[in-house]
């Protein structure tokens, strides 16, 4: 026998109460996906720097391999995670913390997502003014 | 006074209402207070030094361009770089290490799962962090050697 389960609140207008799909889910997805990419980004990280232990020519060997474009591009995808996760870590503490936090806590993910705007598009036309113009030596 | 059953049944099957319970056994130190503290903390130092850090080598100069083994023997010549690298080497890999720890927690439902996902992220901890400090304590700006390339040297060095 099938039982129906009675219905689930759902989110409707400005006072909807589901964490679920808004803002703040997001905030914890994005600040989820952006930690590990970074973490794994900086197990690697450390390694190709440790080459400066081994040669001064190692260490250009593989540090050349970061002046690719294409590597290039993952290096702004990086940097995009750091400044989300970044600001949105500040907007973290600013729930945990700050009194008004919780209240704002939506409007807080609207402002992370301006500030890393802000950030990322100059860093963006610098970057890749970099990585497509020719290394020199 | 005891419990009165109202329907026949197992005993012990359904917790009187309210009879105390606990979401989990009590732990003896309060590590998990700690470690979201640490989170937090050390976020807002790695805020500062890991945007620091991209500003320095990803914007200022050439960019991705500049960075060589000179351009690294250049920044590590001042203890301020040393200082730097050394407390974003520590802070990020133990903030890091445990965000996955939390994330391995949630998603890995299996007691054994759990346990080796964890043991394999703390080697690769240790091996990092002890790898990095090295790294930054044994560095030498001027090698010298029959392999090394002098023209990779930083222009302080007396082998250019």
């Amino acid at each position: 026998m099938a039982r129906t389960l009675p219905a689930l609140p759902t989110v409707s207008g400005p006072t909807g109460t589901l964490y679920r799909g808004r803002e703040g889910m997001w905030s914890w997805v994005g600040h989820r996906i952006t930690g590990v990419l970074i973490f794994v980004f900086l197990l690697v990280h450390v390694l190709d720097t440790a080459l400066v232990t081994v040669s001064p020519q190692a260490y250009d060997a593989v540090i050349a391999s970061y002046k690719n474009p294409v590597v290039g591009l993952g290096e702004a995808g990086l940097v995009a995670a750091v400044l989300f996760h970044a600001f949105n870590g500040i907007r973290i503490m600013l729930v945990d913390f700050w009194s008004k936090g919780p209240r704002y806590h939506r409007q807080l993910f609207w402002g992370v997502l301006a500030v890393w705007l802000v950030l990322f598009v100059p860093f963006l036309v610098r970057h890749l003014s970099i990585i497509f113009s020719p290394v020199e030596n | 006074m005891t419990a009165v059953q109202s329907t026949p049944g197992p005993a012990q099957a359904i917790d009187a209402p309210r009879s105390p319970y606990r979401r989990s056994k009590p732990t003896r130190t309060n590590f998990e207070l700690y470690a979201w503290l640490f989170m937090r903390m050390s976020g807002v130092l790695l805020v500062v030094l890991v945007l620091g850090h991209l500003f320095v080598n990803l914007m200022l100069g050439d960019g991705i361009h500049q960075v060589d083994f000179a351009f690294v023997a250049g920044k590590w010549a001042s203890p301020f770089w040393k200082v730097w690298d050394l407390s974003m080497l520590w802070l990020a890999m133990l903030h890091g290490t445990n965000g996955v720890r939390t994330i391995i927690n949630d998603y890995a439902e299996r007691n054994g799962t759990r346990f080796w996902l964890k043991m394999a992220l703390y080697v690769a901890f240790a091996l990092t962090v002890v790898l990095g400090t090295l790294v930054i304590f044994t560095f030498d700006p001027c090698p010298i050697g029959a392999d090394i390339d002098a023209s990779a040297l930083p222009s302080f060095c007396p082998a250019r």
